[in-house]
C-alpha cells in the first residue's frame, strides 16, 4: 500500500499542493454567472428594489436594475413573487472543524481553528439552507486568549480544507471573559484565571510580554541586541493584536467585563474589538458606542447560566439605538439555520425597521469580520452571494429556495437530494439517530472540548457555554 | 357604597402606568373587548366582534353582542386580532431558574424509578420565566419532569398564580414514561450501538417487570380492606403512584422520538391494552411513521419543530415538516417546544410548522384546540368560545409573526400586565440616566 502511494506519489497522481482547491463533489459543473429576474431586491445598503434583476458574472454582482438581458450562455432564474438578501453572515459558529477548544492554557494565541478545518462536514449545507454564506468559525471560550478564528465561505461540495477559506477576510482571534475560563482554568486546573480579576491579569501580561518581545525584536532589528527573542508563536500572535494586524472578539456577558476588556485595550493601545455574546451589552450601550465596539449577540438566549440571568431580548435594540453597530450570530448548528428569523425577533423585541433587522445579519456582521467592502449587501462589485425566500425572509413563513455563493448555487431547494453528505463513513453506525428534545443538549458549541462542557446526569448530556 | 364600587374600578383601570412600580398585579374586571377581530379557532373569525369577560369567562362573543350594562369596563381593540392563549404541551417551565446551576435544577430526581415526583411540586409560580413567557401569548404549558425510566408526573399549569396549586389547570396530571431508547442522547453519547440495543432491551425487561409488579401491587392494596385488619403491605410510594397507571386511571405520557421506538412503544402499548390511555410525546422521527401513529390513533405531542434532523442523512427540514406531515396522515398533533427560558418561542415553532407544510390553522389549532381535547379540558380552554375560560390574548397582527405584538393579555380573566424581566431592562436601558457622562 505504501509503495503504491509513493509510485504515484512520484507520478504526481497524489494530491499534495495545499493552495489548489480540490475537486468540487457536488457542482463541479455549476456555473457562476446568472440572470436572477424580477425579485424583490433587499439590498441591506440602498433600500429595497421592487421587480428586479441581478446579473452575477463570474461570482461577482455586475449590475443591478431593470429588464437586464442576460449575456449568451447565463441562464436565467425567474424569481418574481421572491425575495432575494444577501446572503446571511454568521459571525460566530464553530461548524466546520473538528477541535474547538484548545483548552490547555488560558493563553493559547498560538493555536488556529484554520488548520483544523473540515469541508465534509454536512451543517455547512444546512446552513446554506437557512440562506447563509459566510462563518466565522471560532475558537471555543475555554481560554481567556484564545485561539485563532478562520472566516470561511460555504462552499459545500468542495472537498479541500482550503477551499473553505475566505481568503481575503482579515485574521481574528476569540478571548474570552468570565464563567468559562475561570471554571476551566481556576476551577478545573487551580490556575489563574479562577476570577473575573484573573481574567485581566492574563490578558494585561501577555499583552505585555508580547510587547516587551516585540520591542526585543525592534531593537534586535535596529541593532541595538545581539539576538532576537527565542521565537514564540503565541507572542507573535498576540504582538499582532497591539500592532491591529489580528482583531479580537470577545466572548463575554456581563457589562463589568465588558467595561474591563475596554480599558485594557485602550491601555494597549488596540481600538478594533468586538464582543461576542455580549448579553448585558445593553447595559453599557453608551461606553460600548463611544469606543466603537462592535457587539454580536444571540436574539434571545439567557437564563442558561448564571452570567445570562439579567438579560433582554431587547439587547439589539437597544444597542442598536444607542449607536452600537450590532449583529446576530447562532454559536449553534441549529440556530445557524435560521439566522433571518432570529434577526426578525428584533422586531418583536424592540421594533427594529425591516432594514435594521437584516442588517444584523448581513452588513453589520460583514463589519465585525472585516469584510463589508466585499460581503453583506446587495452591490455592484460585491461577491455574488445571495439567499432567495419565497416570501419576505423577516416573515415566519419565509422559505429559502436558493443560495448563491460566489455566484454558485450552493442551495436549491427544488433540485437538491434529502441526503446531501459529501462522504460517509464505512465504519460509522448506519443510520445513526440522535434524539435533541431536551432544551440542553441543543445548545451552543462554545465549550466543546474542554472536557468539562458536557455534564452527565440522569436526563441525558447538558452543554454550558 | 356598593353603587361607587364600579366607578372605583373605572378609576383604578384608568389610572396611567406608574413606571416606577415593580410586577404590577394582575387585576380581574369584567369587561368587554370590542372592535376587534376575533379568531374563535374553532368557528372561524369574527371580524368586527365583541367579546365580554364575566369573572374568569368569556361570557359573550360575536358580532352583533350588545355589551350588559354592568360590564364596567371597556378595550377598544381598533381591529386588533383576540386568540384563545397558546398551550405548549411539553416544556420544563418552572422547574429550573439557571439551566447551568444544579440549585436551581428541579426536574429530574435520583433513580430510574421516581414516578411519585410531582412536578407541580417543584413550579416555582415566581420564576422569572414565567412572565417573559406569557407576555407571548403563550397562557398554558405542561411542565415536565425528566431523567430514568419513570421520572414523575407532570401537570398542565397556567402561567398566572401564586401557587402551583392555583397555576394547575383541571388537575390534569400526566406519568411520564421514557420508553427504552435505542436513538442517542446528542452528539457527545459514544455508546457503542451493541450497547445502546442492550441497554434498551434491558430497560423493556425492567418496564415489563415493573408493570407486572404494578399491577400486583395494585391488586393487593385492592383487597387490602378484606385482609386481617392488622396486616400492612410494604411502603412503597413509588409502586403507589404507578397503582393509578396500571389500573388505567391515570394517562401516560409516553416519550419516543426514533421510529424504531415509537413503533415498539405503540406495539408495546396495544399489548399491554393501554393504547387508550396514552399520549405520545416527542415523536421527532414521527413521520417516518406517521401512518401506524394514526392507525393506532393515539396523539401526539410533538417539538421541538426548531430542531435539527435526527440522522446526518435526513433532509434539512424535516423536524419543521414533522408536525404538518404526521397531520396530513391523520394523526391528533399538538406542538411541543421541550424550553424552559425560552417557552415564549412557542408561536415561532408553530410558524416554522405552518411554513413548511402543516398550514397556519392547523398549526394554530396544535397550540390551542388540539392540546385541549388531548388533554380532556376543551370544555374550558383551547378556543373563544362562550362559557369557557377567558384565557386570551389581544395582538396586533398574526401572533406567528415575529413582528407582531401582544397588546392586552387575560389568563383565568385576570388582565395581566405585559411586564417581565425584559421589558423592564429595556425601559430602563433604552436611554441609560445617567448616560455616558457622570
Amino acid at each position: 500500500m505504501r509503495t503504491l502511494f509513493l509510485l504515484l506519489l512520484s507520478l504526481g497522481l497524489v494530491w499534495t499542493s495545499t493552495a489548489q482547491p480540490g475537486p468540487d463533489q457536488l457542482r463541479a459543473d455549476a456555473p457562476n454567472s446568472v440572470l436572477i429576474q424580477n425579485a424583490t431586491v433587499h439590498t441591506v445598503t440602498n433600500g429595497t428594489l421592487e421587480t428586479t434583476d441581478i446579473l452575477v458574472r463570474d461570482g461577482v454582482i455586475a449590475s443591478i436594475g431593470s429588464n437586464l438581458s442576460a449575456p449568451s450562455g447565463v441562464e436565467t432564474y425567474d424569481a418574481s413573487g421572491m425575495h432575494v438578501m444577501p446572503g446571511i453572515i454568521d459571525a460566530h459558529s464553530h461548524i466546520a472543524i473538528s477541535d474547538v477548544n484548545e483548552a490547555t492554557s488560558p493563553v493559547t494565541a498560538h493555536v488556529s481553528v484554520g488548520d483544523v478545518l473540515d469541508p465534509y462536514d454536512v451543517r455547512l449545507y444546512r446552513a446554506l439552507a437557512g440562506g447563509v454564506t459566510t462563518s466565522h468559525v471560532m475558537h471555543g471560550s475555554a481560554n481567556a486568549i484564545g485561539g485563532q478564528n478562520e472566516t470561511i465561505k460555504h462552499r459545500y461540495g468542495m472537498t479541500h480544507p482550503d477551499a473553505l477559506r475566505m481568503e481575503e477576510a482579515p485574521r481574528t482571534i476569540k478571548f474570552a471573559l468570565g464563567e468559562n475560563p475561570t471554571r476551566v482554568h481556576g476551577e478545573g486546573r487551580n490556575i489563574v484565571p479562577r476570577t473575573r480579576m484573573g481574567v485581566e491579569s492574563v490578558i494585561r501580561e501577555a499583552f505585555t510580554e508580547a510587547q516587551r518581545y516585540q520591542a526585543m525584536k525592534d531593537a534586535y532589528e535596529a541593532g541595538n541586541r545581539n539576538a532576537p527573542p527565542p521565537h514564540s508563536e503565541r507572542m507573535e500572535v498576540v504582538a499582532g493584536i497591539l500592532s491591529g494586524d489580528v482583531m479580537v472578539h470577545a466572548h463575554s456577558y456581563r457589562a463589568d467585563e465588558i467595561l474591563m476588556l475596554m480599558d485594557v485595550l485602550e491601555d494597549f493601545g488596540v481600538d478594533e474589538l468586538v464582543f461576542q455574546h455580549v448579553n448585558e451589552g445593553f447595559k453599557v450601550a453608551p461606553e460600548l458606542a463611544a469606543f466603537g465596539a462592535g457587539a454580536s449577540i444571540f436574539s434571545d438566549w439567557w437564563a442558561f447560566k448564571f452570567e445570562v440571568y439579567y438579560s433582554t431580548a431587547y439587547n439589539a435594540a437597544i444597542l442598536t439605538r444607542n449607536g452600537v453597530n450590532t449583529s446576530i450570530n447562532s454559536d449553534s448548528p441549529d440556530l445557524n439555520r435560521h439566522l433571518y428569523h432570529q434577526a426578525a425577533k428584533s422586531q418583536r423585541y424592540g421594533g427594529l425597521s425591516d432594514e435594521e433587522a437584516l442588517a444584523l445579519i448581513t452588513i453589520n456582521a460583514a463589519e465585525h469580520l472585516g469584510i463589508d467592502s466585499m460581503v453583506g449587501s446587495i452591490e455592484e462589485g460585491k461577491h455574488a452571494d445571495l439567499a432567495i425566500f419565497n416570501h419576505h425572509p423577516l416573515s415566519i413563513y419565509a422559505v429559502a429556495q436558493r443560495t448563491y455563493v460566489d455566484g454558485v448555487v450552493r442551495f436549491d431547494r427544488d433540485e437538491d437530494p434529502d441526503d446531501m453528505r459529501l462522504r460517509v463513513d464505512p465504519e460509522s453506525v448506519v443510520e445513526e439517530t440522535f434524539v435533541w428534545h431536551d432544551a440542553d443538549i441543543r445548545h451552543g458549541a462554545c465549550m466543546q472540548g474542554t472536557g468539562t462542557h458536557l455534564h452527565a446526569t440522569e436526563s441525558g448530556l447538558h452543554l454550558h457555554h | 357604597m356598593l353603587r361607587i364600587a364600579p366607578l372605583l374600578l373605572c378609576l383604578v383601570l384608568w389610572m396611567p402606568t406608574d413606571s416606577f412600580a415593580q410586577n404590577t398585579p394582575a387585576q380581574r374586571t369584567d369587561i368587554a373587548i370590542t372592535n376587534a377581530r376575533l379568531v374563535t379557532v374553532t368557528n372561524g373569525v369574527i371580524e368586527n366582534g365583541t367579546l365580554v369577560i364575566r369573572a374568569d369567562t368569556i361570557a359573550a362573543l360575536g358580532a352583533d353582542v350588545e355589551v350588559p350594562d354592568d360590564i364596567p369596563a371597556r378595550f377598544n381593540a381598533d381591529g386588533q386580532s383576540v386568540y384563545p392563549g397558546l398551550i405548549d404541551s411539553g416544556t420544563r417551565l418552572g422547574l429550573v431558574e439557571i439551566s447551568s446551576l444544579s440549585e436551581t435544577r428541579d426536574f429530574s430526581e435520583i433513580g430510574d424509578l421516581t414516578p411519585h415526583m410531582q412536578a407541580l411540586t417543584a413550579v416555582n409560580p415566581n420564576s422569572v420565566s414565567i412572565p417573559v413567557t406569557r407576555l407571548n401569548g403563550v397562557t398554558t404549558v405542561i411542565t415536565e419532569p425528566s431523567g430514568g425510566q419513570w421520572p414523575g408526573q407532570a401537570a398542565l399549569i397556567d402561567l398566572l398564580g401564586y401557587t402551583p396549586q392555583q397555576m394547575h389547570v383541571a388537575g390534569v396530571q400526566y406519568m411520564v414514561l421514557n420508553f427504552p431508547s435505542t436513538g442517542r442522547r446528542g452528539t457527545g453519547d459514544t455508546r457503542s450501538e451493541e450497547d445502546i440495543e442492550q441497554e434498551a432491551q434491558e430497560a423493556l425487561e425492567a418496564l415489563n417487570e415493573l408493570w407486572d409488579d404494578a399491577t400486583l401491587y395494585a391488586e393487593i392494596q385492592a383487597r387490602q380492606d378484606e385482609a386481617e385488619p392488622g396486616h400492612f403491605t410494604e411502603y412503597a410510594p413509588a409502586y403507589d403512584a404507578l397503582v393509578p397507571v396500571v389500573t388505567g386511571e391515570q394517562p401516560i405520557m409516553l416519550k419516543a422520538d426514533k421510529a424504531a421506538d415509537i413503533l415498539d412503544a405503540l406495539a408495546w402499548a396495544e399489548e399491554r391494552g393501554i393504547t387508550d390511555q396514552i399520549v405520545l410525546s416527542g415523536a421527532s422521527e414521527g413521520w417516518r411513521v406517521a401512518d401506524t401513529i394514526a392507525e393506532a390513533g393515539v396523539p401526539v405531542l410533538t417539538g421541538p419543530v426548531i430542531a435539527l434532523p435526527s440522522r446526518q442523512s435526513d433532509r434539512y427540514d424535516k423536524p419543521y415538516a414533522n408536525a404538518g406531515l404526521m397531520h396530513e396522515a391523520g394523526v391528533q398533533v399538538a406542538l411541543r417546544t421541550g424550553e424552559d427560558s425560552n417557552v415564549r418561542n412557542l408561536p415561532f415553532h408553530a410558524g416554522f410548522a405552518a411554513a413548511y407544510g402543516m398550514g397556519a390553522d392547523a398549526a394554530l389549532e396544535a397550540i390551542t384546540i388540539v392540546p385541549a381535547r388531548i388533554f380532556g379540558i376543551d370544555d374550558r380552554v383551547g378556543s373563544l368560545e362562550v362559557g369557557k375560560q377567558a384565557t386570551l390574548f389581544v395582538a396586533d397582527g398574526d401572533p406567528f409573526e415575529p413582528a407582531t405584538q401582544v397588546t392586552r393579555l387575560h389568563i383565568n380573566g385576570y388582565n395581566v400586565p405585559l411586564q417581565s424581566r425584559h421589558t423592564e431592562l429595556y425601559d430602563e436601558f433604552i436611554e441609560r440616566s445617567p448616560g455616558l457622562d457622570k
